[in-house]
């Protein structure tokens, strides 16, 4: 395990080791030290390396994540794993807002709270939030899960599209087009597949769960309501 | 973009630190807002006297013989302390508005009036925040509460009156990150009502809104209330009053906060960077403020 401590180190010559990694099989371990909420931590990684930092990070860290494993012994700012591609982002802390935005696949873990907007524009990572997520979560998500074990804000999943949002709190309002759907037995699967993959299978039951999704009225265009343009 | 740092002391023993604390936090929010700063510091008061910071557009402009000048018009006494090209002038309460109006008619187009408090100090220019927090001697300076602000200007010009805070009551002060949309017909009404204003800004205006509130009878805490009904647009407000510190989001909270309470402080930063230095952060209560929620502290 190689220590880096951003005190010392500076930043780009971090993240540009990490970059030139890219196309290695390199398992390489690394050790952050004092990030002191430095923006674009551990950002644009594609290498299967697995990243540990002691502290609060900026806005963007490990975003555009390929492959990596990334952890943070802190909070996180805004865009915390923004576009992320595959590979994991744990959180054990809180994440700002735009959590885990427009990512395309992998997980995303945040122990505490996320704020708002978390998940916007999902395409397909899985994001477990342990505590409670802010308002317009899930706002626009077109694939991928989102499961909240706290409580969701106002304006929940609105004008979400194929993304399936498992809240085991309250919600506080749903947005326009989101509404609560049935919580079948495919559906318990998918979330328990993501809940062992969260490691927190065997601690949390799949039934307490209510499911949201699109009502599937709003992404279509009608011609009925061209008056409204 | 724009910063904002916070910072209210609860252990008074910090009180000599005041200054060089939120020097630290303005200083790392430069890249927020690089084209002026400016900051407000709740010190030292005496007793029935009045604090008016005035700024001259003169590097080298004479304020003991203004200071003079205007004591001689009201016939009471001017204590003058100059910080570069701001003076901090101490009179009397029951002259204060009268050193005000002479202050202004004598010191003519060379002088602009930032503020005024029994313990509240303003200082605003352009520069970078960290050459402006170095020029007025920040770190040296010791207080109860401080707020700071770093602007990058979208609503009116880049000059000293444009940088926040704004201060447009007795000990009150206002910095904001964000933008007003509806800030032209708001002043409309409010000069309708007799307030007055010094700049085309858009937070001035709300300044004065919450100003004009308090002058209703309202408390500072129903003043940001009521400003969630009347003010439309982005932002991210802290205020400062003679005792306390408050902070208030829009409901969409465009515009980023970070808090940290721990026993000796409360301190608020746009990003966490500007809480980084801060001593004990590491085991403080960190979080974000919710929109459309007042928060507020006060000394007793």
């Amino acid at each position: 395990m190689e220590t880096v401590d951003l005190q010392k180190t500076p930043l780009r010559e971090f993240n540009q080791k990490l970059h030139d990694l890219q196309g290695s099989s390199d398992k390489a371990e690394f050790k952050v030290l004092n990030p002191r909420g430095k923006h674009a931590v551990a950002s644009g990684i594609d290498a299967p390396v697995s990243v540990e930092i002691d502290g609060s990070v900026g806005y963007y860290c490990a975003s555009m994540n390929k492959q990596a494993d990334v952890v943070v012994n802190g909070s996180a700012g805004v865009g915390l794993a923004e576009n992320i591609m595959s590979g994991k982002v744990h959180v054990k802390g809180d994440a700002s807002s735009s959590a885990a935005a427009t990512g395309i696949g992998g997980m995303v873990i945040i122990d505490g709270n996320a704020s708002s907007r978390c998940g916007i524009s999902n395409r397909g990572v899985d994001i477990v939030v342990k505590g409670n997520v802010g308002h317009m979560s899930g706002f626009m998500a077109q694939a991928g899960n989102l499961v909240v074990l706290g409580d969701a804000g106002d304006a929940f999943g609105d004008s979400i599209y194929e993304a399936k949002l498992f809240v085991r709190g309250s919600v506080k309002s749903l947005g326009a087009d989101c509404i609560e759907k049935e919580m079948r037995d495919e559906h318990k699967e998918t979330l328990r597949k993501i809940l062992d993959e969260a490691g927190i299978g065997e601690e949390v039951d799949v039934n307490e769960f209510k499911r949201y999704g699109s009502a599937r009225q709003l992404y279509n265009f009608k011609i009925d309501n061209l008056e409204a343009y | 973009m724009c910063g904002i740092v916070g910072l209210f002391l609860k252990n008074r023993a910090l009180e000599p630190q005041l200054g060089g604390m939120t020097a630290t936090m303005l200083g790392t929010m430069c890249d927020r807002g690089p084209d002026s700063a400016g900051f407000a510091i709740y010190g030292s008061g005496d007793d029935g006297h009045i604090k008016i910071t005035v700024r001259a557009s003169a590097p080298d402009y004479d304020f003991a013989k203004l200071a003079e000048a205007v004591s001689h018009e009201i016939e009471s006494h001017i204590d003058c302390e100059p910080h570069g090209n701001h003076a901090v002038m101490t009179v009397v309460e029951d002259k204060a508005a009268n050193a005000e109006e002479a202050l202004q008619r004598l010191g003519g187009e060379e002088i602009e009036l930032f503020g005024r408090g029994t313990r509240m100090e303003i200082f605003k220019d352009i520069g970078r925040p960290n050459k402006v927090a170095d020029r007025f001697h920040l770190d040296q300076m010791s207080g109860s509460h401080a707020v700071g602000h770093t602007r990058m200007a979208t609503e009116s010009a880049v000059n000293a009156a444009g940088a926040h805070p704004f201060s447009t009551g007795v000990d009150q002060c206002l910095v904001h990150n964000g933008s007003l949309s509806n800030y032209n017909a708001l002043r409309r009404e409010l000069q309708r009502k007799g307030m007055t204003f010094q700049t085309k800004n858009d937070t001035e205006v709300a300044s004065v809104y919450l100003t004009w509130r308090m002058q209703q009878g309202a408390s500072l805490g129903e003043a940001l209330e009521s400003s969630l009904e009347d003010l439309d647009g982005f932002y991210t407000f802290v205020v400062g009053t003679e005792n306390g510190f408050g902070v208030l989001r829009d409901p969409i909270a465009c515009k980023p906060a970070v808090l940290a309470e721990t026993d000796d402080y409360v301190a608020f930063g746009s990003e966490y960077r500007a809480l980084a230095a801060l001593p004990g952060i590491e085991n403080a209560k960190v979080w974000e403020p919710e929109p459309a929620t007042v928060y507020f502290w006060e000394r007793s």
